[in-house]
């Protein structure tokens, strides 16, 4: 789970906060309340997650529920990969 | 030179100096600027059109003025000579005028309602200097400070433009939209609002959908009527949607102008809208020219299209557009009606439909149905924002305070605020909270309902300060081509806004009143269609098909690093997710374009600022 959790940190980092600093970034921080991924970004994650994780996310599980922090993602891919 | 190629015109008094540059479209022989009254205490130049100088001429004829051109310009300096400032009420036009009336050793600077024509001025060393682009005024003085204004970079990377009467450049202002200002022996004097967009919608009841749509119909036939006369051809833009298809359909039923049509066409069919042109220059049959725009064309025109904007863009719209003016001009022709104003004024965007479902979603946040509307919203993006429900839902359901003065316009300000991780702490350390650089705006917002509050902040800051600017008439200028606007003629414009929110927008149905009032002469389909908002491909006409070798100039460290907006390794990480993968979303698509076209503003206005002048001109006329 530490790698998956580090992997995430390190797509997100890459991708959507690119030169912020570590603790820009607390693991439960919600990424649309920060601004961080907006509804764009939603579905460049998601390509990330089915090509990364080997999984396929359905219209149902396209939810903040699933995606919306670094845990949450987290939990998410451990359900789908277990 | 290229806002005015048939002539040049100076006048050189003691304290004040004139410089004109001409595009002759009226009183084509005798119309060189600049012009004095009769006793030649007072003068004039002016960039633009009064489309009702025929009738106020005759009015002041009448009234024992002599004049000595046939041109629109003298009309203004003998009214301004009756009138002063007041004169401007009369006027039905675009324009940016100067007047120097040496009996008050004043100068009269004076703007257009809507923010067609443009004004910038600055104060340097005790020397007071204005022109219609920010170049000149650089040209005017190299002791000019050329500086960045970081708030103002910060306010682009947030509105998509400046929000108000500061320029990106610092101490560079422009004379806002609907005012006038003087300048005298005591200093510039605080500009004054003559004119503000009404929103004054009519009590529910008075008049029927029909009376709206059949008075439109009316002010837009005399508008186009007005808005054809030069003694030069006008032509029309036609991009097959419904605004720039009703114009040119007036044009056709009312009048005896011929039809010359002109639009672009892409490469990359996500963007292209040449099937319903098409369809409108066979349902017309006009005289219709096209220029096609590949990815590779707007990297290719893009730095110098950002030599005319002057300032930085979020979008590579106005890159197609320059293209299309210089199509324009290898057709001989100087002169164009175009749609915009429609959505703004008679209430077509689709930020405007947001709101209503925003609002709509709001009134019962609990409900599982509402939120379904949201799918109406957006289907014509590649990545639409609504393709995930729940998410649109969680995204739209923020700031959801619909008395908010800017309730329509906050998810655009926080998607495009998202940009601002490429901002280096220096520029971000000037930024505010961004609505106080609306703060002017406020007062005229008050007792608005959110649909007419919205509009109005569409008029004011997108479309004043870079449809109508950078997408406009810098685009069209730049090569020497005049844009025309039916649909802001001011009358068109105060009587949009007294026509009721629910009569503009019935449900989703957007303009509604103005497609009652052309349906009968446009094809079905051009009425009916789903609308496609006017956008041109971004990262993708970088990194599509091949890398613009310029890039590895204006986005190297060592130029980020000196120009100090942006932070280096962050470009750096962006440039890599561009190659990677072309197909980017809003943020990446803004940040992108945002970060190359300051660093261009930087190179070409401050960096390497450079004018060619020529060692001589033709076509001179100096006066004193």
């Amino acid at each position: 789970m530490a790698d998956n959790t580090t992997k995430i940190r390190t797509f997100i980092f890459d991708n959507f906060l690119f030169d912020a600093e570590e603790d820009a970034l607390e693991n439960d921080t919600s990424f649309l309340e920060q601004g961080i991924i907006d509804s764009t970004g939603v579905l460049e994650l998601v390509d990330w997650l089915e090509e990364e994780f080997a999984i396929s996310v359905a219209d149902e599980e396209l939810v903040p529920e699933n995606l919306d922090s670094v845990n949450l993602l987290s939990a998410y891919i451990t359900r789908k990969t277990s | 030179m290229h806002r005015g190629p048939d002539g040049f015109g100076f006048f050189i008094g003691q304290t004040v100096g004139l410089a004109h540059a001409r595009l002759s479209i009226v009183d084509l022989e005798g119309g060189w600027q600049p012009i004095a009254n009769e006793d030649r205490t007072i003068w004039i130049i002016f960039n633009g059109e009064i489309f009702n100088y025929p009738e106020l001429r005759e009015g002041l004829l009448a009234r024992g003025h002599t004049f000595s051109t046939h041109s629109d310009t003298e009309v203004i300096l003998h009214l301004y000579e009756e009138k002063g400032k007041d004169c401007l009420a009369d006027l039905n036009g675009q324009f940016a005028i100067a007047i120097y009336d040496s009996n008050k050793q004043s100068l009269f600077l004076a703007r257009d309602r809507m923010g067609i024509r443009p004004l910038f001025y600055t104060l340097h060393n005790g020397s007071f200097y204005f022109a219609s682009e920010i170049k000149s005024l650089f040209n005017a003085d190299p002791a000019l400070p050329r500086e960045i204004d970081p708030r103002v970079l910060s306010e682009i990377f947030t509105f998509w433009s400046p929000a108000g009467t500061e320029t990106v450049f610092t101490g560079v202002k422009q004379l806002l939209p609907g005012h006038c200002l003087e300048v005298t022996s005591t200093g510039v004097h605080e500009p004054l609002c003559y004119w503000s967009i009404p929103f004054c919608p009519d009590e529910p009841g008075r008049r029927s959908e029909q009376e709206y749509a059949a008075e439109l119909r009316e002010l837009l036939i005399d508008s186009v009527r007005l808005r054809l006369r030069a003694d030069v051809p006008v032509g029309a833009y036609l991009s097959g949607g419904l605004d720039s298809s009703a114009i040119t359909s007036l044009v056709k039923h009312y009048t005896k102008n011929p039809l010359k049509t002109f639009s672009v066409t892409f490469a990359d069919k996500v963007y292209d809208e040449a099937k319903e042109q098409n369809e409108m220059v066979d349902y017309l049959g006009t005289d219709h020219h096209q220029v096609a725009c590949s990815y590779q064309d707007i990297a290719a025109v893009f730095p110098q299209v950002i030599w005319h904007t002057e300032t930085p863009i979020l979008r590579t719209a106005p890159a197609p557009l320059f293209l299309l003016s210089k199509l324009v001009r290898r057709n001989q022709y100087k002169v164009v009606l175009t749609g915009e104003g429609a959505d703004e004024v008679l209430g077509g965007y689709d930020i405007f439909k947001e709101a209503k479902v925003r609002a709509f979603i709001h009134a019962q946040p609990d409900s599982d149905l509402r939120p379904q509307l949201l799918k109406r919203l957006y289907p014509y993006l590649a990545m639409s924002p609504t393709k995930s429900a729940e998410y649109a839902r969680r995204f739209f359901a923020t700031d959801a305070d619909v008395s908010d003065l800017f309730y329509g316009h906050r998810p655009r300000w926080k998607t495009a605020a998202g940009t601002h991780v490429f901002l280096t702490d220096h520029v971000l350390a000037q930024d505010r909270d961004p609505v106080q650089g609306l703060g002017y705006l406020q007062n005229d917002l008050q007792g608005l309902d959110f649909f007419n509050r919205a509009q109005y902040l569409e008029c004011k800051v997108l479309m004043a300060n870079y449809l109508l600017s950078s997408q406009g008439d810098r685009m069209a200028m730049a090569n020497s081509v005049e844009g025309r606007f039916p649909f802001l003629d001011h009358r068109v414009v105060e009587f949009a806004g007294r026509i009721p929110t629910h009569y503009k927008m019935k449900a989703l149905n957007e303009k509604n009143v103005l497609k009652q009032a052309v349906a009968d002469i446009l094809p079905t389909g051009t009425v009916k269609r789903k609308k496609q908002p006017y956008m041109a491909p971004d990262i993708l006409s970088f990194f599509g098909e091949a890398e613009p070798d310029y890039l590895d100039y204006y986005l190297s460290e060592s130029l980020l690093t000196e120009a100090g907006m942006f932070k280096p390794k962050a470009v750096d990480k962006l440039l890599g997710k561009c190659r990677q993968k072309s197909k980017q979303g809003f943020k990446e698509n803004m940040a992108f374009v945002g970060i190359l076209s300051s660093q261009i503003v930087y190179d070409k206005m401050i960096k390497n600022f450079k004018i060619d002048t020529p060692e001589s001109l033709d076509n001179v006329k100096v006066v004193s």
